[in-house]
């Protein structure tokens, strides 16, 4: 009760900053939202299904394409916004039926083919501005403040719905058996977890909520182009933000993502490449050194837990069987 | 003839990616590790032969000899401090590691050498322009000549190496089972080590191919990476022997994607790739699944 109370407030609390702060403020803090998104998506791909994914930019692609693409065919910015989510996430289910056929690198780096085929057809597509890119001109309707406004609330509405998928999944009979697998796939499959669909539930979910942040980035941005929005830069960044904060937990990859809007607030303007071999280092450090993350390690030692996903010993009665 | 000739120029291509993806084989093969920075390796294999060539005013095939130790040594210091505590925990740590260290690298060398392009085909003096017209439409250049004869050198010398001597035995009996192997005495760290000085000093070898061959800057690594490890996939990882074919398949793949439209070559790479992972993978299974 405590939990859902403090969540509604925060939201409430996040939902008035439009109303109070300038809209340069909101940009940045609908960046903040779009990276929380995107950790959490790889979170629940790489720490609960145990599929790391070098390749999620292909649907944030194709969330961002997808809203020029309906904006231009004449459908309403945030209509066509909504339609791309759906179709980003429409399109991770055939990729999903060969995608979860392979394993560790052979996923990994299928996934990053996939992202590259989609983003060169892309690039041959002069109606979406081919390799120099395109603008999202209907959303100049909307004064800039409003229009600011509008997408921070999407990007909040969208955080909220993929955390409450992510965090009802989690906590159902399901979760369960999707904690099973991030503990010891081979162990689940062998009490009867069907592994394959709850991957591919976490694969489709993980579509959706990329393709969401992608519609995310171009409302935000008004201008994408194949080499950034398709860029394997996204996956090192959800890659930071989730070693670092923790891989396999609820809070950790908010944790991350809000450590890693710090730092591109605090550097990218210098421009300098220091940052970026400070963040692969860092995360390989993570990799080797800490792998449950700073929230893991804060969880392991404090015995702390901020949001009941995780089922204890003493907790029999919430215990559901499988 | 424009397709004999392009099925011709593929074969010299798929050698530098058979070449590029050799050292990412040998790893799969004795250690089932993907190094995903394996392609940044190739990369500053070809900047440090690139500042040799500069200081030393050498041909780069020259100075590539000169890189080969650093980089054997490299190799062997980079599995000893990452690739060692990778393997130990996990199958998704190793490849979280390397990807890490792959930005890393991309960035310091981004750092070192600006982001312009560099290209080791000036120095390399008229081996990059050498070429002789068979017929018309068919020409063969000296350079794809030289890869294509070091590309089958470099993988019956391993052959051979992995066959008949010592280390070689060691690394097959450590890629069989290593608990095993150290039973029988063999000291499987200092092989594994070994293995990636081996796999890094081939990916140094595929660095002055591309610089030859084209161009490179401090970004060219992850497309590297990407067609080195079509190349294993096509060929069936951990066969060595299937790595080169893989890589020559490669390279026909694109080439004939080029004769229909230049914008297709990286592409019917890809989608090579990617049948052959559906083939492999999916398939009859696949079908089963959905019909459940």
């Amino acid at each position: 009760m405590l939990f859902t109370a403090g969540t509604g407030l925060l939201a409430v609390l996040l939902a008035s900053v439009p109303l109070i702060f300038d809209p340069d403020v909101v940009q940045k803090l609908t960046t903040l939202l779009i990276l929380v998104l995107l950790a959490a998506m790889w979170n629940a791909l790489a720490g609960y299904g145990g599929l790391l994914s070098v390749g999620q930019q292909a649907f944030i692609g194709i969330g961002a394409y997808g809203t020029v693409f309906f904006a231009d065919l004449g459908v309403t910015p945030y209509l066509a916004m909504l339609l791309a989510t759906v179709v980003a996430g429409a399109i991770s289910l055939p990729i999903s039926l060969f995608a979860l056929r392979l394993r560790s690198a052979q996923f990994a780096i299928g996934m990053w083919v996939i992202a590259e085929v989609i983003s060169i057809l892309v690039r041959l597509d002069q109606n979406l501005g081919a390799g120099t890119g395109i603008s999202l001109i209907q959303l100049n309707q909307y004064a800039p403040n409003f229009r600011q406004a509008y997408t921070f609330w999407l990007a909040l509405a969208f955080a909220i719905v993929f955390m409450a998928a992510l965090f009802f999944l989690l906590r159902s009979p399901l979760g369960t058996s999707l904690q099973a697998i991030r503990d010891d796939e081979d162990a689940a499959r062998s009490l009867g977890v069907r592994v394959a669909a709850r991957k591919r539930l976490l694969f489709v979910l993980a579509g959706f909520g990329c393709g969401a942040a992608g519609v995310l980035i171009v409302a935000n941005t008004l201008f994408i182009e194949p080499g950034s929005v398709f860029s394997v830069q996204w996956s090192a960044y959800m890659i930071f933000m989730v070693l670092v904060g923790g891989l396999g937990t609820f809070e950790g990859p908010i944790l991350g993502a809000i450590l890693l809007f710090a730092i591109l607030q605090t550097t990218v303007s210098q421009g300098g490449p220091w940052y970026l071999v400070g963040l692969g280092a860092t995360a390989a450090l993570f990799a080797l050194l800490l792998p449950r993350g700073l929230w893991g390690t804060i969880e392991e030692r404090l015995g702390l837990r901020l949001l009941p996903v995780g089922y204890r010993v003493v907790e029999e009665k919430s215990a559901e069987p499988t | 003839m424009t397709v004999v000739n392009a099925v011709l120029q593929g074969v010299f291509l798929g050698a530098f990616y058979a070449v590029l993806a050799c050292g990412l084989s040998i790893m799969f093969g004795v250690m089932r590790i993907i190094n995903l920075a394996h392609g940044d390796l190739a990369v500053l294999g070809a900047y440090i032969t690139l500042v040799i060539v500069d200081r030393l005013g050498v041909s780069p095939f020259i100075a590539f000899l000169i890189a080969l130790p650093v980089m054997i040594a490299l190799g062997y210091v980079l599995h000893l401090t990452v690739l060692e505590r990778s393997l130990k925990s996990g199958i998704l740590t190793p490849l979280l590691a390397t990807f890490g260290l792959s930005i890393v690298i991309q960035n310091l060398l981004l750092i070192t050498f600006s982001p312009d392009v560099h290209s080791l085909g000036r120095s390399a003096g008229t081996l990059t322009t050498a070429s002789w017209q068979v017929t018309s439409g068919l020409s063969v250049s000296a350079l794809g000549i030289l890869v294509l004869v070091v590309a089958v050198l470099v993988f019956g010398a391993l052959q051979v190496f992995l066959s008949r001597t010592r280390l070689g035995w060691t690394m097959r009996a450590t890629a069989e089972d290593a608990d095993a192997a150290e039973l029988v005495g063999i000291d499987s760290r200092g092989t594994y080590a070994w293995a990636t000085a081996l796999a890094v000093a081939i990916a140094a070898l595929g660095g002055l191919f591309l610089g030859i061959r084209s161009v490179f800057d401090p970004v060219s690594g992850p497309t590297q990476l990407i067609f080195a490890f079509e190349a294993v996939v096509i060929g069936g990882m951990g066969s060595l022997r299937g790595t080169l074919v893989g890589g020559i398949a490669l390279g026909v793949a694109q080439t004939l994607g080029a004769q229909v439209n230049p914008e297709f070559a990286v592409i019917s790479g890809h989608l090579l790739f990617l049948v052959v992972l559906i083939a492999r993978f999916g398939g009859g299974r696949m079908v089963l699944r959905v019909a459940r």
